[in-house]
């Protein structure tokens, strides 16, 4: 248990810098992803609450450390300093070439394998990332380290050193379930948890100065037969365009859509009388 | 390895309408993969689930009882690496659901299988199953391989595929299994208090509103539209978690099933992908938005760039 430790209680948030589209963009010529320049970059959207959630605990009174960590190339110490600024303490990041192509088992592994070496007592990560969409490294994070887990969490009850949380997990249909957990556990975090803080001006300044502490695979006990496509469980054939395509687009001034809009509107409303 | 496994999903005694869809998803690659198709169902009560499973292209029904009420997601973990391990598969369709969420990267790591979630087309070719799922937000779609796996896990969306017409008498095999120690145990499950009067299962018509409204003060101007033009007022998640309409209004996956709606008007909803995936049975989705790139666009029927609250005011006109 790791209220015997006697040290301080440790948070490992694992965040994710996703990428979204510009609006034209050009698929890379070995067809297995989009041209970097047509990437626009940001932390993701859940990785913002399941930070605030740890810090959240932090701020309760006890002897926490959040560590915010990362694996990607340079371009993620974007999303770590903004993690630095919303009140994570450390924040490592893990790359070398071979990670690349990692898919989110091959990156659980990572995540794991950082948590082992820090020594962390619970960790987070978001649901699902914005741009892929997996929902599946938290979980596969617990499987890794045969840790308890609970997935999609909107309520967290825990209060430090305890063996047990209690979560409550959003299902479909307007549908929640409460749950009971022991502890060190994963939990992935659900949107609207929480109300994620704004990072002010001078905690931007600070974390720009705070270090990132930057790891390759050998450092945390792993080897490049665990990264990359060789530690992945999937790969990517072909990315492309779906021939589906977009909506039929009603152009015009706004008069003229709102006027085809009510005219779309009629004739359902009509025919439903 | 041959043969497709899949996983059936329940809740509250009753059987996910996904679990027929994998069984519809997995009929026309029995041809490829050999072997019988076979559908588990893991937990207390399983075995009352045998009828509705018994559907067009099942040869056998596994059914796995476990002690207690519904399965957790260690007990679901250790089914499916035992089943697995027991009836070895080369395929294994499981719903991409909140409750798979809870087990399905585990397992994947756990066994080292093959894995992709959200997946909404299966194909089998020279180089084995090739599963096709979206990325970046939707706005492509990815198709993986996975070489030298020799089963593949892939969680399946739902809608994605039909359930199979016609029935079939497939022999029941009750597969015990020990249960683990739950490490994570359900406690009760809890109704979205309905908030106010609505109800949005049953609204055939949704004028829903999203964060392209900007601020609170707005709400009043889209409900006085919806009212208008005869629309239950809904919103996406963005609105209901900053309390300006109650959660009961909130509709895609996680929120109410808007299962009766057929004119979805989205205004400012960017189309975050469980919203899609709760609004995609909707015949005609008319979305309006200011951001051309938005992901509703795909989905939509018709689309409108635009600046919503001029769109919206010039609608109100004609009402």
């Amino acid at each position: 248990m790791g209220s015997v430790k006697g040290c301080r209680w440790k948070i490992l948030v694992a965040v994710k810098q996703v990428s979204s589209l510009e609006e034209d963009f050009e698929i890379r010529a070995d067809g297995r992803d989009v041209e970097p320049d047509f990437l626009v970059r940001d932390l993701n959207e859940w990785d913002e609450y399941s930070l605030e959630e740890a810090v959240k605990i932090k701020e309760a009174g006890a002897e926490v450390e959040v560590v915010a960590v990362s694996v990607g190339p340079e371009v993620a110490d974007e999303a770590l300093r903004k993690c630095l600024a919303k009140g994570a303490d450390r924040a490592i990041r893990v790359w070398e070439d071979a990670v690349a192509g990692s898919d989110s088992i091959a990156v659980a592994r990572i995540v794991a394998a950082v948590a082992r070496r820090e020594k962390a007592d619970l960790v987070f990560a978001g649901v699902q990332s914005s741009d892929h969409s997996f929902a599946s490294t938290g979980t596969a994070i617990a499987g890794f380290l045969d840790w308890p887990h609970a997935a999609v969490v909107n309520q967290l009850a825990y209060v430090q050193g305890a063996t047990r949380a209690e979560v409550r997990r959003e299902l479909e249909g307007g549908v929640l379930q409460l749950m009971e957990v022991d502890c060190p556990a994963v939990f992935t975090i659900q949107l609207g948890i929480n109300a994620p803080r704004y990072a002010s001006l001078r905690s931007i300044k600070q974390a720009a100065a705070k270090p990132i502490e930057t790891l390759c695979l050998g450092d945390i006990g792993l080897s490049s037969a665990d990264a990359g496509e060789a530690g992945s469980l999937s790969r990517v054939r072909r990315m492309y365009v779906s021939a589906k395509g977009r909506a039929q687009m009603i152009d015009g001034t706004p008069a003229e859509q709102a006027a085809r809009l009510a005219a779309i509107i009629k004739k359902f409303t009509g025919a439903g009388a | 390895m041959s043969g497709i496994l899949v996983i059936a999903e329940h809740r509250s005694g009753e059987l996910r309408p996904v679990s027929l869809e994998l069984i519809g998803a997995a009929q026309p690659l029995k041809a490829v993969t050999g072997g019988p198709l076979a559908v588990a169902i893991v937990g207390s009560g399983s075995a009352n689930f045998v009828k509705s499973l018994a559907v067009a292209g099942v040869d056998e029904i596994l059914v796995v009882p476990t002690p207690g009420g519904e399965p957790d997601p260690d007990t679901m973990a250790v089914a499916i690496a035992m089943l697995i391990e027991s009836r070895a598969p080369g395929l294994v369709l499981l719903p991409h659901s909140v409750d798979s969420f809870g087990y399905a990267g585990a397992v994947a790591a756990a066994g080292g299988f093959g894995f992709a979630t959200d997946v909404f087309q299966i194909r089998f070719d020279e180089g084995g199953c090739v599963a096709t799922r979206g990325g970046y937000g939707q706005k492509v779609n990815i198709e993986v391989d996975f070489p030298g796996r020799s089963v593949a896990v892939l969680a399946v969306r739902s809608g994605a595929f039909k359930a199979p017409e016609g029935e079939s008498t497939p022999a029941v095999t009750v597969v015990q299994m020990a249960a683990p120690r739950a490490r994570a145990r359900p406690i009760e499950y809890i109704e979205v208090a309905a908030g106010d009067d609505v109800d949005m299962t049953t609204a055939e018509f949704i004028l829903s509103i999203g964060r392209g409204i900007g601020e609170e003060a707005k709400v009043a101007q889209f409900k006085d539209l919806a009212d208008a033009v005869g629309a239950t007022l809904g919103c996406s998640r963005p609105i209901a978690d900053s309390g300006w309409l109650p959660k009961s209004r909130q509709v895609g996956q996680s929120g109410k099933t808007a299962s009766a709606c057929k004119l979805y008007v989205a205004m400012g909803v960017s189309g975050a992908i469980q919203h899609l995936a709760g609004m995609k049975h909707v015949s005609t989705i008319v979305a309006v938005n200011s951001d051309s790139a938005a992901s509703i666009f795909n989905v939509a029927t018709y689309g409108i760039v635009g600046d919503i609250f001029a769109v919206a005011e010039e609608l109100r006109s004609h009402f």
